[in-house]
């Protein structure tokens, strides 16, 4: 077995250095019912070639992002990752690390951290970042806990706008810890009152934006209506790339800010793993969820970095923590942290204004299309489109001509019949003209 | 999991007992110094080409960006030297031995990374048709047929993220079943040995945690358990209990505590953090158990990654396996069928709900599959076995310097010493985990188990090889024999050899700075301005 240096003879001395002749002695502990006698039922052990015919086999039969034209969106993004990016996190320095609790040999995970909190604050608008959450639906669910903490109320609106995993998230986990969440009716077009639901009961209101359907939604007027009623706004974003062009949550009055950050360096990987971020007000510090890393001195006076306000989390407060979570999504912040500082600020800018020129033309492309009708006037690099057929069948259909064309709203959030016409579509920097006209041609087809 | 050195701030050093000898650039050979990114890049750059669209015509309704954005680049080139330099400050199981007991830190096999970089898995999204991803599905089916296989479980549920994610996972299926029976018990036993995510996740849901006492012997006494179901009759939702135990031993009891637990109406939710002791050897569904977590992380060799990203998939028994969230998988003859929606359900499906957005860790299913296929069912048995092997000629190897609480007994895959070899030395046990830096090695796991005065929790893994393991045992013993024959020079202020001293830690928490402020502009002097 490759992986294993033990030789036979090897384990023969060492088991006569611990005193027995043969290995289940050690195991004795086992109740003997319990015991394994043979092998598993499972295939035996395969050679390195072996395992990638397998795997290579397997891969093969997945139609991928890059192969065909692509438009699919909905909380996770086709985008093109520099070969630094991924060639850097494969150091094994950085890899096959563990979480940096011994500082002193672990500066190099603990000043990227600090480099990524710094990075997702100015991003966001936000006075702190955290090291990461798992995702954005999960960073989501704990925002609402957070805010539940602060606020010492325990009832969350949701906005319709909402991507419907993420609400399913943050229900589930709120039932689950007895809060009560009322989610808003799905809001396409960002005309939803969101201000009507909000009232004294209020621990947090819940927007994102760009919407799950692409809209922009004004955050200013929800975070002063919260905020007069001692609610806390919650932003959040899908699309991490938005903010190069949009006003970041933070200059709207958001007081918790959570989204996900997989388009900044890392790939789509079939839904995780993704990078959770997540940024607040300085005066929350205490309640945040997750890691943080802080600087400080060494013993030479020199600059260095540690894990820290550790006073918050399970290993310490156990029950009394601000969430069970122990662990972040170390190497995916670092790809993020890369990427981000590839671009800077500037590159960040002009790469989301790639983003949205690349929308408003496919916009202009589908609009050409009899019978498609695109719902949202304000939107960023998606938006969705009202079709004369049931979504669904239109994205079966144009899969079989070989364009992914986007989700159906249906899919995410099934059993409405006045959503099933609904087809969220995105574009990026890399969506070509051709790829868009060929959409449009194979979507008229459909159509016809 | 997260246990070394944890809220206690380690003491700066006093003096340097090695003299240094400093330099103009603060380099020194092969250690660098690495300002921040911030201190170096420059707005005017950028590390990427791009573009400007033309006939740019934005439809933003009135949402442009206003703020600042201040975070300058560097260009390619920089940012390679950039992220090299951090990296090599770093310690990583490639770098050598890291016997961090609960963490596993085995060798990540890069045959793992290059399947997971195949496009057919890295480049295809979660919400593109499932028809056109069959591949993507099979392979989850097949790591869940694994998975129930070692396990001897119902069913799998694979989206959680991270171990901690998993047992809130299982402990949610757990309240949705006892929701459904009509019951509405308040009451999680968990022992006081456990990992602090235990209680925490309890907590969250909501339960009150009753802590259970340890043995003498270090496993959770049976008694306390029965007494416990007894005070609280009626009430008890069910315990938490990790086995192999963080103690790193094996819980003998565990099928009796399974039946305690079960004839009050409890569950069982296993904390399957150490799996990888017994993966071969004995199937925890055969010990009784309801729910259990597996961090692919540690029992399958995916990279820890500087802390993430995990996975965390919780096998269920069939008490549980109909509450399994979404997205689940049904076998349906030969194939299976990927479940999204509750409007795909069937009659007896009742999911709780869902863990995350999309389908969970993919890029984590492919690396842990990979290492499933490279060992087979032989080789997982064979891994066990040599894992606690290794650690057992540890502890015998150590035994007669340091002290075992628990005798000389047989551990499991780690090893657990306490402090007490180490009183009236002026050494602690952070002293001593920080000698280990100078030797090359990453500490091992501290202060954990805390049931245990000065834990010290080794683990070798089955990664490390028999001269490997007696450099480390050499290593220790000279350690230990230093340390009890009064040189505290060695150990007062250590590391001497590491890129940082020790670092203060209380002065982090105390004022804290979490993020890179631009310093307040020099004033101009009148004569320099323009």
């Amino acid at each position: 077995m490759r992986y294993l240096p033990l030789s036979d003879a090897d384990r023969a001395d060492m088991r006569a250095r611990v005193g027995v002749s043969d290995i289940d002695e050690i195991f004795a502990d086992i109740p003997e019912s319990a015991r394994l006698k043979g092998l598993l039922d499972l295939p035996t052990r395969q050679s390195e070639a072996g395992v990638e015919r397998d795997l290579a086999r397997m891969a093969a039969r997945n139609t991928t992002a890059s192969q065909v034209p692509f438009f699919v969106g909905a909380g996770a993004y086709k985008h093109h990752v520099p070969a630094t990016v991924d060639h850097l996190i494969q150091r094994s320095e950085f890899l096959t690390s563990y979480t940096p609790y011994q500082p002193e040999v672990t500066q190099g995970t603990l000043q990227y951290l600090f480099e990524f909190q710094t990075q997702v604050a100015a991003l966001t608008g936000m006075e702190v970042a955290n090291a990461s959450m798992y995702d954005g639906s999960t960073g989501t669910a704990e925002a609402v806990l957070m805010a539940h903490r602060i606020t010492r109320r325990q009832k969350a609106v949701l906005s319709g706008g909402l991507h419907p995993q993420y609400r399913e998230v943050v229900e589930g986990l709120s039932a689950m810890a007895n809060d009560r969440t009322v989610a808003l009716p799905a809001d396409p077009a960002g005309t939803e009152d969101i201000l009507a639901a909000i009232d004294d009961e209020t621990s947090c209101v819940v927007v994102q934006s760009p919407s799950f359907y692409g809209q922009l939604i004004d955050l200013k007027s929800i975070a002063e209506k919260a905020h007069a009623h001692g609610a806390l706004l919650i932003a959040v974003f899908t699309e991490v790339v938005s903010l190069g062009l949009i006003e970041p949550p933070g200059a709207q009055g958001a007081d918790i800010v959570v989204g996900e950050g997989q388009s900044i360096g890392n790939g789509l990987n079939f839904g995780g793993p993704y990078v959770g971020l997540f940024a607040t007000r300085q005066k929350y510090i205490r309640q945040m969820p997750g890691r943080l890393c802080g600087e400080t001195v060494d013993a030479n006076g020199k600059r260095g970095f540690v894990l820290t306000l550790s006073t918050r989390e399970q290993h310490i407060r156990r029950d009394k923590a601000t969430s069970n979570i122990c662990t972040n999504s170390g190497l995916c912040c670092l790809a993020f942290t890369i990427h981000m500082t590839l671009l800077g600020g500037e590159g960040l800018k002009k790469l989301a204004r790639i983003n949205h020129a690349s929308a408003v033309k496919l916009k202009a492309a589908l609009q050409g299309v009899p019978g498609v009708q695109v719902i949202n006037d304000a939107f960023f690099n998606e938006f969705t489109v009202k079709l004369p057929k049931p979504a669904a069948e239109v994205v079966e259909a144009l899969a079989e001509k070989g364009v992914l064309g986007g989700v159906p709203v249906s899919r995410l959030d099934p059993g409405k019949p006045a959503l099933d016409d609904l087809l969220v579509v995105a574009a990026t920097e890399v969506t070509t003209d051709e790829d868009r006209a060929a959409f449009a041609t194979a979507l008229k087809e459909v159509l016809a | 999991m997260s246990m070394n050195n944890q809220g206690r701030p380690s003491a700066p050093a006093e003096t340097a007992a090695v003299a240094t000898h400093e330099t103009f650039t603060g380099n020194k050979a092969l250690q660098m110094e690495e300002p921040l990114l911030f201190e170096i890049g420059r707005t005017d750059i950028c590390g990427v080409d791009l573009d400007e669209p033309e006939d740019f015509a934005p439809a933003l309704g009135g949402h442009a960006r206003t703020a600042e954005l201040d975070l300058p680049a560097l260009s390619e080139p920089e940012t390679m030297r950039h992220f090299v330099r951090l990296s090599s400050k770093n310690y990583a199981i490639d770098a050598g031995l890291y016997p961090l007991g609960s963490c596993t830190m085995k060798h990540n096999p890069r045959l793992n990374e290059k399947m997971a970089r195949l496009p057919g898995f890295a480049d295809i999204h979660p919400l593109q048709p499932l028809s056109t991803v069959p591949g993507a599905v099979d392979l989850i089916a097949e790591l869940a047929h694994w998975l129930v296989t070692m396990t001897g479980m119902e069913a799998v549920a694979m989206s959680p993220k991270a171990g901690a994610h998993g047992e809130l996972c299982g402990m949610m299926a757990i309240k949705a079943a006892h929701k459904a029976a009509g019951r509405d018990p308040k009451i999680v036993l968990v022992p006081e040995s456990a990992h602090g995510t235990n209680p925490a996740t309890a907590a969250l849901l909501g339960y009150k945690v009753v802590a259970i006492d340890a043995r003498e012997d270090g496993t959770v006494d049976t008694q306390a358990v029965k007494d416990k179901i007894a005070e609280h009759a009626g009430d008890i939702a069910g315990i938490m209990l990790t086995n192999p135990n963080t103690c790193g031993l094996f819980e003998r009891d565990i099928i009796e505590i399974a039946e305690a637990i079960h004839a009050a109406d409890g569950y069982f939710y296993c904390d399957g953090a150490n799996f990888n002791a017994i993966v071969g050897k004995a199937r925890p569904g055969d010990l009784g158990v309801d729910a259990m977590h597996i961090n692919l992380h540690k029992t399958f060799s995916t990279p820890h990654g500087g802390g993430g990203p995990g996975s965390g998939p919780v096998v269920l028994s069939d008490r549980l396996a109909a509450f399994a969230p979404l997205p689940f998988l049904r076998k349906e003859g030969d194939g299976v069928t990927w479940v999204e929606t509750e409007a795909e359900l069937r009659e007896g499906e009742s999911p709780f709900g869902r863990m995350t957005a999309f389908h969970g860790q993919m890029g984590m299913y492919v690396r842990a599959l990979a290492y499933m296929k490279s060992h087979g069912a032989d080789g997982l048995r064979q891994a066990s076995e040599d894992a606690v092997l290794n650690a057992n000629y540890v502890r015998v190897g150590l035994q007669d310097l340091m002290s075992l609480p628990f005798g000389e007994r047989w551990c499991m895959h780690e090893v657990l010493f306490d402090d007490t070899f180490l009183k009236d030395t002026g050494v602690t046990t952070l002293d001593f985990a920080k000698a280990m830096i100078d030797e090359g090695y990453h500490p091992m796991t501290m202060y954990f188990p805390l049931v245990v005065h000065g834990a010290m929790l080794i683990e070798p893994t089955e990664s490390e090889s028999r001269s490997a393991l007696d450099l480390f045992i050499a290593t220790m013993r000279d350690l230990v024999m230093s340390a009890q024959k009064g040189e505290t020079d060695r150990f007062k202020g250590a590391p001497f050899h590491a890129p940082r001293a020790r670092l203060d830690e209380t002065r982090a928490a105390r004022k804290p700075v979490l993020k890179w402020e631009r310093p307040e502009p020099r004033k101009v002097q009148p004569e320099a301005a323009e």
